[in-house]
């Protein structure tokens, strides 16, 4: 058995065709828990993409909560006898994941990069070391928990023909006693760096939000427009919504084309860019590690040299 | 209160280079440091200890290595004592994270659990909701503000696409990200006092009932190079663009 969950569909959908190929191979179902989310049109959608049965599970508390949700998944493993236990990798799901992983005293890999078996035992690759390094790891019991991000896998078509089951399931959860006092949602800008050719990225040597547009002219000429930015230029200053914000602990790029403007190039931004094309470095710091990392570069005041590159490269696509 | 903060020490990622032979990373003579995040995790810790009378602050390592001289930074921070677990030969995720939870189960008459959103060398963000898990309190992951009144602690999550305001009554543990505070440098009377802080050491297989089997092992480690052509115009700023604009053209970039 294959068990899939995420509060994405989109990845849901991405995770059953991973989870497919892996049931394949030993005979196995695909399962998909849906909770807090009566749609049978949803899980049939799920079926006709792969899915053999879905769960429609209420967890009795109002939003996701990790603690309870973890008493369903955890129920949720043991009745199915699940082997490799597949969790959409947002926030929500890494930290559902390892409390799941601890409550069953086995393991789990966090945003792998791969999954297969091999030599009859389900293996997964990650990044370790801020992406200097590619780490192989092998289950030795099951359930196997992994935490698989978004767009590594794609879809299965849709086959209106397929069929499943769609089971109501209840589990005893046990409430915990921490509240959620408050839900905000963060605006979106809807931007997907992780999709675009060319980024324009914007660093904390910008002085105010509002000199972002000289990126933003910049990205317009390149006919790019995407604008992405450091950690800190979303979650410190808040200027640009966390849809821009690429490194280690955001969006993992790979444009033809990468501009870093005013960042300093530290591991963690790194980490997100290794997989881009060429990568253009402006910083009026001679000894920026952004240097080290770029493919070109000037030495230069952010606010002097961008508009003059816009300019010419304006002319130049003319 | 008791307020514990879990620190790790990592490799100081900054100075790992690719063996170009074997094509593995060197982690051999690297510098070791605290994970950056648990620096944030240890001045939430002291903060909260300045705000709250007889607060004490206990810094929790399972470190492979030596890593007393790396505690000791976080006891010249401030915090009272250090707790250092050494693990069994053979580890992963779950002998560590249940090394931690024994560990602070020993320690005892806990309030609050601080760990850091993941670490900068391997960055899974497991321990945190792992420990939780395990001493079966709530987990509050990703704060980036917190504060305590009275008996409860109010913390805000950032979870990407919601904020969430969250607040629980003790024991809970929660992970704090790089945003909730600005670490503070020891001073010099923090540096003095920290010699005569205890660190405590125990055996790790002391604290498991059992030999615990790695529910994963380690295959294999490939290293990741990144070759980059690093032309750096550093002249003035007009010829720079000129230049750029030129090489950005050859690549077939512009149009
Ligand atoms: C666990 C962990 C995860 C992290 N994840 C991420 C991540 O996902 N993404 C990320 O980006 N960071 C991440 N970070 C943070 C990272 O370590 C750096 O702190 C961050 O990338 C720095 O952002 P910056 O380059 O914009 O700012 P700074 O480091 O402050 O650099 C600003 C740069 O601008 C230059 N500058 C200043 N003024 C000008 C000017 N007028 N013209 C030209 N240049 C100028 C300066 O020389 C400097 O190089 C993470 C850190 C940790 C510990
Ligand atoms: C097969 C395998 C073999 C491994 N072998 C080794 C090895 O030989 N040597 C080795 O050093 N590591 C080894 N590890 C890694 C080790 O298991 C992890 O470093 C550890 O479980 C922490 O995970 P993490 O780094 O992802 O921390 P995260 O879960 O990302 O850390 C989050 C927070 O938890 C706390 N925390 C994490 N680790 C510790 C700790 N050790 N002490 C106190 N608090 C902590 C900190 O507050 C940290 O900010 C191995 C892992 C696997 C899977």
């Amino acid at each position: 058995m294959v068990l899939i969950y995420s509060n994405n569909k989109k990845l849901t959908l991405e995770m059953i065709a991973k989870g497919r190929e892996l049931a394949d191979e030993q005979d196995g179902e695909v399962i998909v828990a849906m909770i807090d989310e009566k749609d049978e049109n949803l899980a049939n959608e799920y079926i006709s993409h792969g899915a053999d049965k879905v769960f429609l599970v209420e967890s009795g508390v109002e939003n996701f909560k990790a603690e309870e949700y973890t008493d369903i998944m955890a129920n949720m493993v043991n009745d199915v006898e699940s082997g490799p236990v597949l969790i959409g990798s947002n926030k929500y799901g890494k930290e559902l994941a390892s409390r799941l992983a601890a409550k069953l005293s086995t393991g789990c890999v966090i945003d792998c990069t791969d999954i297969y078996m091999e030599d009859g035992e389900l293996t997964v690759e990650r990044m370790v070391y801020n992406g200097n390094a590619i780490s192989v790891e092998r289950f030795s019991g099951r359930p196997g928990i992994i935490t698989v991000p978004s767009k590594l896998f794609d879809p299965l078509k849709k086959d209106e023909g397929r069929s499943g089951e769609v089971i109501e399931k209840s589990y005893d959860v046990s409430s915990s006693y921490s509240n959620i006092a408050g839900i905000e949602e963060m605006p979106s800008e809807g931007v997907d760096v992780e999709a675009a050719n060319i980024i324009v990225s914007c660093g904390r040597g910008f002085k105010n939000r509002e000199d972002l547009h000289l990126a933003e002219e910049l990205a317009d000429a390149l006919k790019g427009k995407v604008i992405g930015c450091s950690r800190p230029i979303s979650a410190d200053l808040k200027w640009l919504s966390e849809d821009h914000w690429i490194g280690l602990s955001g969006h993992k790029v790979k444009p033809s084309l990468y501009f870093a403007i005013g960042i300093s190039g530290q591991i963690q931004h790194i980490a997100g860019i290794r997989d881009s094309g060429i990568i253009v470095a402006i910083n009026k710091d001679p000894n920026a590690l952004i240097f080290d990392s770029a493919d070109y570069g000037i030495v230069g005041d952010l606010y002097e040299v961008l508009p003059k590159l816009t300019d010419a490269i304006k002319k130049e696509m003319d | 209160m008791n307020i514990i903060v879990c620190a790790k020490q990592v490799v100081d990622v900054r100075e790992i280079k690719i063996d170009k032979q074997t094509n593995k990373p060197i982690l051999k003579g690297i510098g070791k440091t605290i994970s950056d995040i648990d620096k944030n995790a240890v001045e939430e810790a002291i903060k909260l200890k300045e705000e709250n009378k007889d607060t004490k602050v206990t810094v929790l390592s399972v470190a492979p290595f030596d890593a007393r001289e790396q505690v000791k930074e976080l006891l010249a921070m401030g915090a009272d004592e250090a707790v250092l677990v050494s693990p069994p030969e053979e580890f992963d995720y779950n002998t560590v994270s249940t090394l931690l939870a024994k560990a602070i189960e020993k320690i005892g008459d806990y309030d609050l659990i601080l760990c850091g959103e993941a670490s900068v060398d391997l960055f899974s963000g497991q321990m945190g909701p792992r420990i939780a898990g395990l001493l079966d309190i709530p987990q509050i992951t990703y704060a980036r503000a917190m504060s305590i009144e009275g008996d409860k602690v109010r913390a805000e999550r950032d979870l990407t696409d919601k904020a969430v305001k969250m607040e629980s009554t003790f024991p809970v543990l929660i992970t704090v990200t790089k945003e909730i505070n600005k670490p503070r440098l020891p001073s010099l009377m923090g540096i003095l006092g920290a010699a005569s802080k205890p660190i405590i050491e125990w055996d790790g297989s002391d604290l498991l009932e059992e030999r615990m089997e790695p529910g994963i092992k380690s295959v294999d480690l490939r290293g990741v190079s990144m070759e980059r052509k690093n032309v750096v115009y550093g002249e003035d700023p007009e010829e720079g663009v000129r230049k750029l604009v030129i090489s950005l053209g050859k690549e077939g970039l512009l149009g």
